[in-house]
């Protein structure tokens, strides 16, 4: 397998990927402690595992910029072009990064919410937040699918647009900002907000979840594991449209 | 062997290359010349399986660059220098390159050691001169040990230091016996490097075949004569039909210029036949540069912009080179 080789190199030896897993790991980690670090009496007592949680979507938002990066940095740079000079087989070549970058993200994700949690539960002594209904495993466990897969995405779309800037701004937008703005349309906007891919990513996570002091959240489409299906769905889809359009454009 | 037949590029209503139908032979230095916006960085990307032919195709050795496993070991390239990280050593740049094909490790030392680029190998690429980039970018074209280069003017803005290195650099390898393909909008530079030549203009293929004969061709050769019988001589070779003048040159006296389809070997033995006396009889090739120009003439795009370029590239080149190229210069004509 010389091309994980290949992009375990490139990525490893550039240091803003470095840079990006950090403060990833340290953002979800970081607001664990800001919202369980304050918590006094009844509140405490109130803590569950989601709270510990609340920097997690950023975190998979800066991972996603890094996996964005390692593909848009090589259009922008021109190695990519040296890059298919030395394995003119594009699809092993940007299936190689994929998995790579994929599987940084997940680590990193994996790190972030168990992270997350044993700082939560640092700071909370009153109530129990240890992990023992499958909800609660799924909830930190799966944050690092969801990261891995959201990079998948992140790659994908790096691919397509190949410029940073354009790539950043899509996949911050979409997520924090386009999904919630369906449910502003009337009649389908409901159904198209359940129905968008990052919304899926979230419902698998939080789905059975005990909010405790969050409140309570929307409808679900479908079930936690069929969501995060569909949400596989589309990272597969979108690298799918992405490998056959660079296979056939210039480089 | 590089062979191309009817390559086509069109990018929208531009024509990059058109209809162009070349070989590269094996184990020379063949230069690849045109004006600038010729279609010579676009050819040698398709080459690479880099951009595809809008029609046509190029092969190395039969097989599509596409098709090619550890391409590195077959041919290795330098389309430009920039393309490498700015923030990456240029030994993490080889090392990723290395793996890709499968190439031990030793092969970027040794790669590095090439190009004289040791010392400064783990510093980040992006404070390396352009001849250290250009550098870095050979010793990447070295890594598989490949029996084909391609450069795409590699020259191009060096100081004259790196030009010189950059010339040994070529005949070394062609010693060596590689294939190389050497681009370049200074038809000059190419009569140094290139035994072989493939011109082309406006994407269309205007010659190839050896520099001397691309030389002798575009430039035309005038003989000159030195002698005390120049009358006598004058007669006898406008008895075989030879185009010729006298003039008075500073120094030197009356001189006898033959124009046109003649060899030195046919003056001299007319001479002999008839007993005249020569005191010197010299071949005289033509301005490179305004010969290619002539040659190139319909097909120049950016005509101004050609010459300035060629102004500012040949204050550039050392002086001997001009020496090297024109040797002779013809008299005002
Ligand atoms: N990617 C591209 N998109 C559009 N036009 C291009 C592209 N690459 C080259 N061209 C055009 O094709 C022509 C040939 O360019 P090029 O191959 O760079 O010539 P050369 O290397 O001989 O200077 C030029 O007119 C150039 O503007
Ligand atoms: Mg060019």
């Amino acid at each position: 397998m010389s091309v994980i080789t290949v992009e375990r190199i490139k990525l490893f030896s550039t240091r803003s990927p470095w840079w990006c897993m950090i403060v990833a790991a340290v953002l979800t980690i970081g607001f664990a402690a800001l919202t369980t670090g304050f918590l006094k009496g009844a509140d405490e007592q109130r803590a569950t595992i989601f709270i510990t949680q609340p920097g997690a979507q950023l975190s998979q938002m800066v991972m996603m910029v890094m996996a964005a990066l390692a593909v848009t940095t090589e259009y922008r740079f021109g190695t990519i072009r040296t890059s298919f000079q030395a394995v003119p087989q594009r699809t092993a070549l940007l299936l190689g990064k994929t998995a790579v970058v994929a599987f940084l993200a997940g680590v990193v994700g994996l790190i972030a919410s168990f992270g997350a949690w044993g700082i939560g539960n640092l700071f909370v002594s009153g109530a129990d937040l240890s992990i023992d209904t499958p909800a609660e495993w799924r909830l930190l466990a799966g944050q690092g699918l969801i990261f891995a897969l959201s990079a998948v995405i992140a790659v994908a779309i790096g691919i397509l647009i190949r410029q940073s800037a354009g790539a950043i701004a899509i996949l911050i937008l979409w997520p924090l900002l386009v999904e919630n703005l369906f449910n502003l349309i009337p009649k389908v906007g409901d159904d198209m907000a359940q129905w968008s891919p990052f919304a899926n990513g979230s419902s698998f996570l939080n789905q059975g979840q005990d909010f405790g002091l969050a409140g309570s959240q929307g409808d679900y489409a479908m079930g936690p594991w069929l969501a995060l299906l569909y949400f596989a769905g589309w990272a597969a889809a979108l690298l799918t449209i992405a490998l056959i359009s660079a296979s056939r454009r210039d480089a | 062997m590089i062979e191309a037949k009817g390559l086509t590029k069109r990018y929208g209503a531009t024509v990059a290359v058109d209809n162009l139908s070349f070989e590269v032979k094996p184990g020379k230095v063949t230069g690849f010349l045109g004006p600038n916006g010729a279609g010579k960085s676009t050819t040698m990307r398709m080459i690479l399986g880099l951009d595809t032919p809008t029609s046509g195709d190029v092969r190395i050795d039969g097989q599509h660059y596409r098709d090619l496993r550890q391409p590195l070991t077959k041919i290795g390239a330098l389309l430009d220098a920039k393309w490498v990280h700015p923030n990456r050593s240029a030994r993490a740049h080889l090392a990723w390159m290395a793996a890709s094909n499968k190439l031990p490790k030793s092969s970027v030392d040794k790669a590095l050691e090439m190009v004289g680029l040791t010392s400064v190998a783990n510093k980040r690429a992006g404070a390396y001169s352009l001849g250290m980039s250009q550098r870095l970018g050979i010793a990447g074209a070295l890594l598989g040990d490949p029996e084909i280069l391609l450069f795409d003017e590699p020259v191009n803005g060096l100081d004259p230091e790196g030009i010189v290195w950059i010339r040994t650099f070529m005949h070394r390898l062609a010693d060596e016996g590689r294939t190389v393909l050497v681009s370049s909008h200074l038809l000059s530079e190419m009569a140094l490097t290139a035994e072989e030549l493939i011109v082309i203009g406006r994407g269309k293929l205007i010659a190839q075949s050896t520099t001397t004969e691309f030389v002798d061709r575009a430039s035309g050769t005038t003989v000159k004569v030195r002698s005390p019988q120049l009358d006598q001589l004058q007669g006898v070779l406008n008895q075989q039909q030879l185009v010729t003048r006298i003039e008075d040159v500073e120094d030197q006296g009356k001189v006898l210029f033959v124009e046109g389809d003649t060899t030195t070997d046919q003056i001299g033995e007319a001479a002999a036949a008839e007993g005249i006396v020569l005191h010197e009889l010299t071949l005289q090739r033509g301005s490179l540069e305004a010969a290619f120009m002539q040659m190139t003439g319909d097909s120049v795009q950016y005509h101004a912009h050609d010459e300035i370029a060629a102004v500012t590239d040949v204050t550039a080149v050392p002086p001997v080179s001009g020496a090297e190229v024109a040797a002779g210069p013809k008299e005002d004509n």
